[in-house]
């Protein structure tokens, strides 16, 4: 019934017996992505606000004023020193400054209401901002949040990052019976590359029954409904988060030797189908 | 290692152990090849001495600390060992070395040294590095006070710069002294340079990240030290190590009041102010020095009296006896801080924020029942202020010769204006006739220096004389 699957078993097929004609490449490259039909972008090249055909702002500390449920630092703002487009990228900017009771400020930009969509796959480059305490995202809720609540409409993280942990990237989905600290969740250590130094690719594809998390060229968490301990929530449309958070469970305070302001930058959201 | 100050800087080196092993299984080179670079080597210690690596042990150290051991080791079949001795070990108290190769070779390509390491217990490693090189040092690094415990763990030194080390020859170099007194062993196993790719974000300081002011004349050297780099591994943690200032880029703002060359020695040239900057690839530094270069350095004339003739404390023209001490920092009530100086060979006592000072020679005290007077030079720098005064004291500690006890004298002169003034030399010599207070000089023990108003006064040539 996994059809796609075969195609991987396929290609690997093709691929190994092309390495064997071809003889000295010892490579093989798996199949990260296959849905090629680009269904909307945000390359982010108009100077200015983030385009509001696409993206809204979450602002504030969330609505029970607890940091968005994580204990985070950050109010968010939809100033331009906190989110703007700049020469190709948009910029989100973590600040330390007292600002309406909380000691940092941020951005969270989503496409809440704009942009939403059930399977595809979903991609962003990004460099990541640097230092204990930072907490970038890029991940997917269900549209129906405001019917049925969180964790029943579902959460797709396609990549979560520690700034304490330079090469390490996290996916996760959330879900009930397995949400918060009792997510499905998948790390993976590029060891001898930084993702805060340099742009790298993050993306999820995601079909029935199935979601695939991926950076750059390496597929390393396929999520089924068999590894999920509840309902499977995601086959209905999801939209897109990408937003800067300071401190908070997931991350842990900045300490000392964080230096700001930090900045993530992404180049470009494309989604395919 | 606490509490324990190490010397082995300061001592001349022996090369004790050598050993150098030649397990190269190279073709001879035909004569035709032109070598382009130095070796790229990067294995430094895996199962035995990469080729071409020596070992010479640090002057003071107990030259029988480091052997090989193929009992305990990480991987494969041998890791070297350290055998940290105990406090007062008579054949050396701590344990350090260095691992050279004696050609040289290219790092360029590499961005740090690793390492596995283990203790017999769990202990702090006072320095490790790389770039000494019983030489000049030159790109030497120190990476300090290592947390070292009984199991294998990974250590990461950075390389500050790679592109500096084309031709390196220190490999490794450690100092380890006993913990609390007791010695213990360590193991060092698989040291390599390697390119993790994965250190980022360097920066660099400059005396210790402070803007410093110096005030100078022309000709003094001062030095840029203080130089430490910080970056952020693969893990996560900020790593910091020592470096020479060989590393960085220095500025001078006005070069023709002071240059800085590219070891971070600033020379003085003519009256003026400079800021002393530095980058480190291509990023300003933190961290600064302002110098006030205040013209030309005038000395003291230089003493013409037979050294035959004269008991010296102080001067370049004499052999001096020895003085306790140049400023006694009689606290609570003394104000006045020492600070220094040598102009070309002259060298000068100078007092800042000065109120007085002693000058203590009491071990043993001198006898100058011989002499006739005493002398010295003194110059106030800046404006000498309206009633002014500034006393010289000759303190005796009697018969006792130590200070009190109901027999010490003193006689106190007072000089002011029109002897005081600014900008020149003032020559003070008092004859012991006119000192009737002191009574006895057998046991002579103290000059103190009283009546400064918070100002400067450098002084030279004091000495007793007939």
């Amino acid at each position: 019934m996994n059809k796609n699957n075969n195609i991987i078993k396929k290609t690997f097929l093709f691929a190994g017996i092309l390495s064997l004609l071809l003889g000295c490449s010892t490579d093989e490259k798996q199949t990260v992505v296959t849905m090629t039909n680009l269904v909307m972008q945000d390359e982010f090249d108009v100077n200015g606000a983030p385009n509001s055909a696409y993206w809204g702002f979450d602002i504030g500390t969330g609505p029970n004023s607890n940091g968005w449920g994580n204990n985070e630092l950050q109010y968010y703002t939809d100033r331009p020193e906190n989110v703007k487009v700049l020469d190709g990228m948009l910029q989100i900017t973590a600040k330390r400054e007292i600002y309406l009771g909380s000691q940092y400020t941020s951005a969270k930009i989503l496409s809440k209401g704009k942009f939403n969509q059930k399977h595809g796959r979903f991609e962003a480059r990004i460099k990541m901002p640097w230092g204990q305490g930072l907490w970038p995202a890029f991940w997917l809720l269900g549209s129906n949040i405001d019917q049925v609540g969180w964790p029943q409409c579902g959460e797709i993280d396609i990549m979560e990052y520690r700034g304490q942990a330079p090469t390490v990237t996290n996916a996760a989905v959330h879900g009930p019976g397995y949400a918060g600290a009792n997510a499905i969740s998948k790390s993976y250590d590029l060891i001898n590359q930084r993702l805060d130094t340099d742009f790298h690719i993050y993306g999820a594809e995601w079909g029935e029954n199935y979601i695939n998390f991926y950076i750059d060229d390496v597929l390393f968490k396929q999520i089924t409904p068999e590894d999920v301990t509840g309902e499977w929530v995601f086959e209905n449309p999801f939209y897109m988060i990408l937003n800067l958070a300071v401190g908070g469970s997931y991350v842990g305070p900045p300490n000392g030797e964080t230096s700001f302001p930090q900045i993530m930058y992404v180049d470009y959201i494309r989604v395919y189908n | 290692m606490k509490n324990q100050k190490i010397n082995y800087l300061k001592f001349t080196f022996l090369l004790a152990l050598l050993m150098i092993t030649n397990v190269s299984c190279e073709r001879d080179l035909s004569d035709d090849a032109q070598l382009s670079t130095f070796s790229k080597t990067p294995e430094v210690f895996i199962d035995g001495f990469s080729a071409g690596l020596g070992y010479g042990a640090f002057g003071g150290s107990k030259y029988t600390a480091f052997q090989v051991d193929s009992q305990v080791k990480y991987a494969g079949t041998a890791s070297m060992r350290f055998d940290v001795p105990n406090a007062g070990d008579p054949n050396g108290d701590f344990a350090g070395g260095v691992f050279i190769d004696a050609t040289g070779r290219d790092l360029s390509d590499y961005d740090a040294l690793t390492f596995w390491a283990k203790a017999s217990q769990g202990a702090t490693i006072n320095e490790v590095g790389f770039g000494a090189d019983f030489g000049l040092d030159k790109y030497k690094i120190s990476m300090k006070n290592i947390s070292i415990a009984t199991s294998w763990q990974k250590y990461v030194i950075p390389i500050p710069d790679a592109s500096k080390l084309t031709r390196e020859k220190g490999m490794f170099w450690y100092a380890e002294g006993p913990e609390n007194g007791l010695g213990y062993s360590f193991w060092i196993d698989n040291l390599k340079y390697e390119k993790l790719g994965n250190i980022a974000h360097g920066q660099a300081s400059i005396l210790n990240g402070i803007n410093k002011t110096e005030t100078t004349f022309v000709g003094v050297n001062s030095t840029v030290d203080g130089v430490i780099a910080t970056f952020n591994l693969g893990t996560g943690i900020n790593q910091s190590v020592t470096i020479t200032p060989s590393y960085l880029e220095f500025t001078s703002s006005n070069p023709s009041v002071a240059t800085v060359n590219a070891s971070g020695i600033v020379t003085s040239l003519s009256a003026g102010t400079s800021v002393i900057t530095a980058k480190f690839k291509g990023v300003a530094t933190a961290g600064s020095l302002t110098i006030n270069c205040v013209g030309v350095f005038v000395s003291a004339p230089i003493p013409t009296r037979n050294p035959a003739n004269v008991i010296s404390l102080f001067s370049n023209a004499y052999t001096n006896v020895p003085v306790n001490y140049y400023n006694g920092y009689w606290a609570p009530w003394q104000t006045t801080v020492s600070n220094d100086f040598s102009v070309q060979g002259d060298d000068v006592l100078n007092y800042t924020i000065f109120n007085f000072v002693g000058i203590e020679f009491s071990n043993p005290t001198i006898n100058a029942t011989a002499m006739t007077g005493v002398h010295l030079d003194a110059f106030i720098p800046g404006v000498v202020a309206p009633g002014r005064q500034l006393r010289v004291i000759v303190v005796n500690f009697g018969a006792n010769g130590v200070f009190g006890g109901g027999d010490d004298t003193r006689h106190s002169t007072t000089y002011t204006a029109p002897t005081l003034v600014s900008q020149n030399w003032i020559s003070i010599e008092i004859p012991f006739s006119a000192m009737p207070n002191l009574g006895s000089r057998s046991n002579l023990a103290q000059l103190i220096l009283e009546g400064g108003d918070g100002s400067v006064l450098y002084v030279d040539n004091i000495y007793f004389y007939n």
